[in-house]
């Protein structure tokens, strides 16, 4: 049926809420607000306070006692009102949650899923605009999913709360209220695998969370005029599906990698080199990145429109890689 | 009012804060052969602690510590051929050699670990007892970290938390007079009475003298139980003194320290303390503790023999346990 990525999210922790007394829900203004972005909507009358925990606005105090509920067996789901105030939390998401396993001899773990929305949405300003994907996929010992889609969002969330290791989760503000087709009944969709969003020869484009709408919408633009590209959405960051983005590159020979974050250390200055070490002789040119800016993000609109990648600028990097104008 | 005393019961605190002292002289001797290597925290000193507020502890309830954690782990029953062996970095250590002296973990003694970001591990604590609570367990959760993690952010927001959801957590701050060269009346805006930071969020806080076992025991026992019946959470402030540096690289005094200052603390080392106690309650012999430092002596010794014998990690468990993969 079709529904937005935000029932969706709120279908997938319901799911698995009922499914495991474990699986807990804790952040600020999940419970009595409802979620800021009302993704836990009914949640707090369904399954009552002691799941359902608001918090006070201590990031990195409630993110470190999910971590240690994990250690003790129970199934946190820590909902960010943003990713931005991971940072306050990023001592325990990284010395933490990610390092506990290893740290231990395999003796602990942690099943935490981190989630809330990444990215830029409008004009809020420079310390709620970050796409901040590429610190955490830095981090050995964490899972990392971009879902752009509400049927992806739903099968993941579920993934990512049946994993035994601490995940983060990035969602959008600007895709809460988009709305795709979700399957019916249950389903989930495994972590670290990819898909083809839109098949094409010409070139490859790869694109995750918002970015994938404005890459499909691009394809569109580009096929009308005659270059049939082909988009791949990795949706897990990591673990990377490389072997779907190579196989796609050996076809079309071109590849343009578009995300919003900083392009300095970004995700598609690594997945770039990955994908030159696997398949330098199917290249035809030099691969393109279409990224943010490396400024803080302005408030003002027109700054700011300037500072994310657009679909003019995705349009002219496949031109630029196929030779057209 | 000093309760009833129990032989065994004093021997058996004796020979653990024994063990703490003669294991970790003996990871000295170790790090200056360079056989343990990077930071090394000694314990010595601060003992009392560690055995006496375990010592109240049930086996199945939670301990966790900070980066000065060889005491807790040993007081908690591990292994000390295993902690040994973790030092030495070998694949016999209770981590396998991947945490080291800091990052001491044994889950089957319920200890959840040492860690090494200061003030990191409290939060933590916050969760292992809110997970109890959930759980409708009967369980505690006991936290050791030093004054100079008092001040910290996280130290703070575990604190609101865990007094705002009564969570059954007791919070020991061993409070050894300094973070590092620093002395807390230079760090902590509270220093002449930290547990009023604990204070300030509601919840019940005593001090204790850390040099006596009996004494930190006594007063754990009397929060462990209230914790128990979930009227937690509680704040311990145990005064004690560590008599060795920060960590080796760090010289027992003449740096921030006077020689004086440390000799004057040495007399309330807690063994000497227990010892005294013992004697003079006529609990003990000096043929006792004879017979103590010698079964104490052939652990440590053990402890290293087997240390030293065991292999290093071979290179194909590098990348073991970075997920969990079932």
């Amino acid at each position: 049926m079709v529904m937005s990525y935000r029932e969706a999210l709120n279908q997938a922790m319901r799911e698995e809420m009922r499914r495991d007394s474990r699986i807990f829900l804790i952040g600020e203004e999940v419970g009595y607000y409802q979620g800021a972005f009302k993704i836990s909507k009914g949640f707090l009358e369904e399954f009552g306070p002691q799941r359902v925990v608001d918090t006070p606005i201590t990031e990195a105090g409630f993110t470190g006692l999910a971590i240690g509920a994990a250690m003790a067996g129970l199934h946190p789901i820590v909902e960010l009102m943003t990713m931005n105030f991971g940072i306050v939390a990023l001592d325990q998401i990284v010395n933490n949650a990610a390092k506990m396993r290893y740290m231990s001899g395999g003796q602990l773990s942690v099943p935490l899923v981190i989630r809330g929305p990444g990215s830029a949405a409008h004009q809020l300003g420079a310390q709620h605009s970050q796409s901040l994907e590429a610190w955490f996929c830095h981090v050995p010992g964490l899972k990392v999913i971009a879902p752009a889609t509400p049927h992806d969002a739903k099968g993941l969330l579920k993934s990512a709360i049946r994993d035994h290791n601490p995940a983060i989760f990035i969602e959008a503000q600007l895709l809460y209220g988009t709305k795709g087709e979700v399957a019916d009944g249950e389903y989930t969709i495994p972590i670290g695998v990819g898909e083809i969003k839109r098949a094409g020869h010409d070139a490859t484009i790869v694109a995750y969370s918002k970015m994938l709408l404005l890459a499909l919408e691009a394809a569109d633009h580009l096929s009308r005029e005659g270059i049939e590209v082909e988009v791949i959405d990795p949706r897990t960051l990591k673990p990377l599906d490389l072997p779907m983005i190579v196989g796609s590159v050996k076809k079309t020979g071109r590849l343009v990698i578009v995300e919003e974050g900083w392009r300095f250390c970004g995700l598609g200055a690594q997945i770039a080199e990955s994908v030159y070490a696997a398949a330098f002789d199917h290249l035809d040119a030099p691969i393109q990145r279409v990224t943010g800016e490396d400024v803080p993000m302005p408030y003002s609109r027109p700054l700011e429109d300037a500072a994310v990648p657009d679909k003019a600028r995705i349009i002219e990097a496949v031109k630029t890689l196929c030779g057209a104008q | 009012m000093m309760p009833r005393m129990d032989r065994n019961d004093v021997l058996f605190l004796y020979r653990q804060m024994l063990l703490i002292r003669r294991f970790e002289e003996k990871s000295a001797e170790m790090y200056a052969l360079a056989k343990i290597a990077g930071f090394l925290h000694l314990y010595i000193g601060e003992e009392a602690i560690a055995v006496g507020a375990i010592a109240a502890l049930r086996p199945d309830d939670y301990a966790i510590s900070a980066y000065r954690d060889h005491g807790h782990c040993l007081a908690r029953g591990s292994n000390p051929s295993q902690v040994m062996a973790e030092l030495f970095g070998k694949a016999t250590g209770l981590c396998q050699g991947k945490g080291g002296s800091m990052h001491l973990v044994d889950v089957s003694r319920r200890f959840m670990g040492g860690y090494a970001i200061v003030g990191g591990h409290i939060p933590l604590a916050t969760g292992l007892a809110f997970a109890t609570k959930y759980q409708q367990l009967d369980l505690v959760t006991v936290c050791f970290f030093g004054e100079g993690a008092l001040p910290s952010g996280q130290a703070h927001e575990a604190l609101n938390l865990a007094a705002l959801w009564k969570l059954p957590v007791i919070f020991v701050c061993e409070n050894n007079r300094y973070g590092m060269g620093t002395p807390s009346e230079r760090a902590i805006a509270l220093y002449a009475d930290v547990a009023g930071t604990a204070r300030s969020y509601g919840i019940m806080a005593e001090r204790v003298d850390g040099m006596d076992v009996l004494a930190v025991r006594d007063a754990m026992r009397r929060v462990v139980e209230q914790a128990r019946a979930g009227q937690g959470p509680f704040f311990i402030e145990a005064m004690t003194y560590r008599f060795m540096g920060h960590s080796m690289s760090d010289p027992a005094h003449g740096h921030y320290r006077t020689k004086e200052e440390v000799d004057e603390h040495r007399k309330r080392d807690p063994l000497v303390l227990l010892k005294q106690t013992i004697l003079g309650n006529n609990l003990g012999t000096e043929a006792d503790f004879i017979q103590l430092e010698r079964e104490v002596e052939e652990v440590v010794t053990a402890a290293v023999t087997f240390a030293d014998a065991s292999p290093f990690p071979t290179p194909s468990a590098l990348h073991t346990d970075v997920m969990r993969e079932v």
